[in-house]
């Protein structure tokens, strides 16, 4: 099986796995990075969001061989302990209901932001279109990552 | 004070601190991924626990955990229920951690997630084990202390003497607490002395979920664990006959392959119906066994008819015209007052079967070995999924235990248990502890769908604009959606309602507020029509019925409180403005009765680019007492956006048995710039016991939508979707 390097978080791993292996199962699966979710496998529903270089990505349409020399952060190293201001956003309006989605919703909105500090509500409605809330948190989301613009 | 009888005793509080341990979260203790943050900060970690009762421990630092005892699929409970707990101990709620309780029939009662009942069948037990624990702490302070126990008071984890100077924390008096008898009765706080309940309070688990904690079953990981995948056949109708197990074997990362066989004796109603014979991959890798699954060759045998959309329409209409009445409700002479009504009106509604699509795929964690068998993962109802396990390995009740981690989503789908019973009959063929995980594919075609309804509705008013008639028939697949006593049973003199099952090989459960989304839907669209009818105002229209209903019922019974249908309907009026027009916003407005809850719902609706959009949803509540206000809120907010969403934009068509959307790129769920901009809710205040809240916010949601998309559009729309059967072409505006 071959073997690949990969930036995770700040921290080099070096992986043993078939060269087609999306990242999600490589973080799932061989790295113990759970929080990184599975929802549909087709990039449909957002849940498996990471940062690529930044960008944010959907982790289960990236083979692990595609990621020599990228930086990849998942929501495990959005911050040193949960204190991103998107987080803490999430946690002043208590978003979360099932909370299965939310690692993925935090993960683009994170990017969001990095690239457009106060988005307009037809900005955030773009960036999130990709991201799935089974529970119907959006409006709560939308606030939050407006109140998280001011932090 | 109220006093009430405490109704446990002592035996199971053991088991119930042992059996919370075990298993392992990747890096983390088990344990640990259980409890809500803990509050290191506020209070030190204690150096010993005492245990009051199975819902309570105090440490000696006076750090309190309050075990949790139902599933917590997003409703809240895991904050909630401690809540209850922790108000009547009367401890400040900065000094808790909450634990997930794991199954235990012998001394917690009613540990299931359904029929958004969790608070309403516990809030007595809840509150007398807080209360138990409390008068226990300020007995043991009186024996320390020789005073009488009406001589102290306790409050916020303290207990003082009314009269003197001394003082006692929980902490430091837990350990001769744990000697007390257990009081044989217990007074329970007045309602308006409630400190804790009523307020907001955030969600426990709330901090793990935003930086990524492992908390759900598929995060779930055990040292030597396999990993499993199913194949079910294709079509309902369709069994599986034999495959291409050497092949498959042979693969990168696969190490067994082989048919299981999941059939139990006396199934009940959370059991299997459908798929009993599915294809087992198992190995270390996901990825590799999802390879493996896409290289299955397999014969399947037809096994019955296999079912499309078209037969679907046509079997509820069939069933509508057959007479079969199943369950039914008659007042009056129906026939006779729509014979002299001077005005009839009929409409038919339908819509489709649905998924419930958690965002957690199905999945479970099993370790079975000869005498023991462990289940761990995401079930609504852990207590059917020990029995069923029992059944299927014929194995003592007493030898499994079943830990419930916090769930993706269960909507009603963790009601049925075939996940865990399948990761079981898996762990068993191994001999080795396996996790199963379903691909969102395996989850959109296995079943267990909401069902397809159909109903005709039929009133007749008279000169004035009276309501003298009203009929309902409905069809389901398999069941109706009529509930005969309900709203409007008990307003009108002829009524008639009846009720029509009808068959299919399609398998159908329990999803969020069963029937009753789609019926709130039906009928509170029909009213509306017949409102506009008699040329009265949609509120006031029904508010007339309400009277009606108060001051001289029609027939024996109705389920619902007309006064309290009437009041949200009233709030809701008060609160939306209605009434005010402003250009460019359309209205719609809906209430209903389900879950013991009544809500009324107000839909704004605005036209952006031809398209409908709903722009503001305003929401009126009585569920008696809230118990946390903010997440009470959020729950209505999703159960809205939840029964706009599906039926505006969802649907699980069938060919040949299959189902044509498997994945969310075919099946359409909302998604954010679809979602409303504001969802306002606001609660009548009174002291009733709580009822139910997961569930009711989601009917009306329907009915409004539906009105306001008439009033925006000009389209009377009774199918569902909506969005795929209106006319976009002739939307006004």
């Amino acid at each position: 099986m071959p073997t690949f390097q990969l930036q995770i978080n700040g921290e080099s791993h070096t992986i043993e796995a078939d060269k087609d292996t999306p990242l999600l199962w490589v973080l799932r699966d061989q790295i113990d990075l759970v929080g990184t979710k599975y929802g549909c496998g087709i990039g449909q529903c957002g849940a498996c969001t990471v940062h690529i270089d930044g960008v944010a990505t959907r982790s289960c349409q990236l083979q692990v061989s595609q990621l020599q020399d990228v930086e990849i952060t998942t929501i495990e190293g959005l911050s040193e302990d949960g204190n991103h201001p998107i987080q803490k956003a999430w946690l002043e309006h208590d978003v979360p209901q099932c909370g299965y989605c939310q690692s993925g919703q935090i993960m683009t909105a994170a990017a969001l932001l990095k690239n457009n500090p106060n988005p307009m509500d037809k900005d955030i409605d773009s960036a999130m279109d990709g991201n799935l809330c089974r529970c119907g948190t959006y409006i709560r989301i939308k606030q939050a990552i407006k109140t998280a613009a001011k932090l | 004070m109220t006093k009430i009888k405490t109704q446990y005793n002592r035996r199971s509080f053991i088991k119930v601190s042992a059996a919370a341990g075990g298993g392992m979260l990747i890096g983390f203790s088990w344990l640990t991924g259980c409890i809500s943050d803990p509050k290191a900060e506020a209070i030190a970690v204690p150096n010993e626990w005492f245990d009051i009762n199975g819902y309570i421990k105090i440490g000696d630092t006076g750090l309190v955990t309050i075990y949790s005892p139902n599933p917590e699929i997003g409703q809240n409970v895991k904050t909630s229920m401690p809540m209850i707990v922790a108000e009547e101990l009367d401890v400040d709620w900065k000094n808790v951690v909450v634990e997930q309780a794991p199954l235990n029939t012998g001394f917690y009662q009613n540990q299931f997630a359904g029929g958004s009942l969790s608070i309403r069948l516990s809030w007595n037990a809840l509150r007398i084990a807080g209360a138990t624990a409390r008068r226990m702490l300020m007995e043991a302070a009186a024996k320390e202390w020789g005073v009488p126990v009406l001589d102290l008071n306790a409050t916020q984890g303290i207990i003082k003497e009314k009269n003197g100077e001394r003082t006692i924390t929980y902490g430091e008096i837990a350990s001769k607490a744990v000697g007390i008898e257990i009081p044989e009765e217990v007074e329970l706080k007045e309602i308006k002395d409630f400190k804790l309940i009523g307020t907001s309070v955030k969600n426990v688990d709330a901090k793990k979920i935003v930086t990524g904690k492992p908390l759900f079953g598929l995060d779930f990981k055990r040292e030597g664990m396999q990993l499993a995948m199913i194949q079910h056949p294709p079509a309902f109708g369709m069994k599986v006959k034999d495959f291409n197990a050497e092949e498959i074997k042979r693969m990168s990362g696969v190490k067994d392959a082989f048919i299981i066989d999941t059939s139990i004796k006396n199934p009940s109603w959370s059991d299997e119906k459908g798929f009993l014979q599915l294809i087992a991959i198992v190995g270390d890798s996901t990825w590799q066994l999802m390879k493996a699954k896409r290289a299955i060759k397999a014969n399947w045998e037809v096994v019955s008819e296999l079912e499309n959309s078209e037969m679907h329409l046509k079997n509820l209409e069939d069933a509508i015209a057959s007479g079969n009445v199943e369950e039914s409700r008659k007042d009056g002479n129906p026939d006779a007052a729509f014979e002299k009504a001077a005005k009839v009106i009929e409409r038919t509604y339908s819509s489709p079967f649905l998924a419930h699509n958690t965002m957690e795929p199905m999945n479970f964690f099993a370790n079975v070995t000869d005498t023991s068998a462990e289940l761990i993962g995401p079930t609504q109802t852990p207590e059917a999924l020990e029995g069923s396990v029992s059944k299927l390995l014929d194995m003592p009740i007493e030898n499994i235990t079943v830990n419930m981690t916090r769930m993706g989503g269960g909507f009603g789908r963790r009601l049925y248990v075939h996940f865990g019973v399948e990761a079981a009959a898996i762990s068993k063929k191994i001999g080795a502890p396996v996790k199963l995980i379903y691909t969102r594919e395996d989850d959109m075609t296995q079943g267990t769908y909401r069902p397809a309804y159909q109903s005709r509705y039929k009133a007749g008013l008279d000169e004035n604009n009276n309501l003298i008639a009203f009929s309902v028939k409905g069809s389901g697949l398999p069941e109706g959606s009529v509930f005969p006593n309900r709203f409007p049973a008990g307003t009108v003199d002829n009524y008639l309602a009846e009720k029509m099952r009808t068959k299919t090989n399609v398998t159908t459960g329990a999803w969020r507020a069963p029937r009753s989304h789609f019926t709130a839907g039906a009928e509170q669209s029909f009213l509306d029509e017949v409102a506009e009818l008699a040329g009265k105002d949609p509120i006031d229209f029904r508010l007339e019925l309400f009277d009606r209903a108060i001051n001289n019922p029609v027939g024996d019974k109705h389920e619902y409180e007309a006064e309290r249908y009437a009041g949200v309907l009233k709030l809701v009026k008060e609160k939306s403005n209605w009434g005010e027009t402003k250009p460019g916003i359309y209205r719609g407005v809906a209430a209903y009765f389900c879950h013991s809850s009544y809500v009324a719902e107000v839909v704004d609706m605005v036209l952006e680019n031809g398209q409908p959009k709903v722009k503001k949803v305003w929401c009126a509540v009585d569920c008696g007492i809230v118990v946390n206000r903010d997440a009470a809120k959020n729950m209505v907010q999703g159960g809205v956006i939840d029964g706009i969403g599906h039926a505006m934009y969802s649907q699980l068509t069938f060919n040949n048995g299959a189902v044509n959307e498997n994945n969310f790129d075919r099946y359409q769920l909302m998604r954010h710039s679809q979602a409303p901009e504001g969802i306002e809710v606001f609660f009548v205040e009174n002291e009733i016991a709580p009822t139910g809240l997961g569930e009711p916010g989601l009917p009306p949601a329907v009915g409004a939508l539906a009105n306001a998309l008439y009033q925006a559009t000009g389209q009377r729309l009774t199918k569902q979707p909506f969005m795929k059967n209106m006319d976009i072409e002739k939307v006004k505006g």
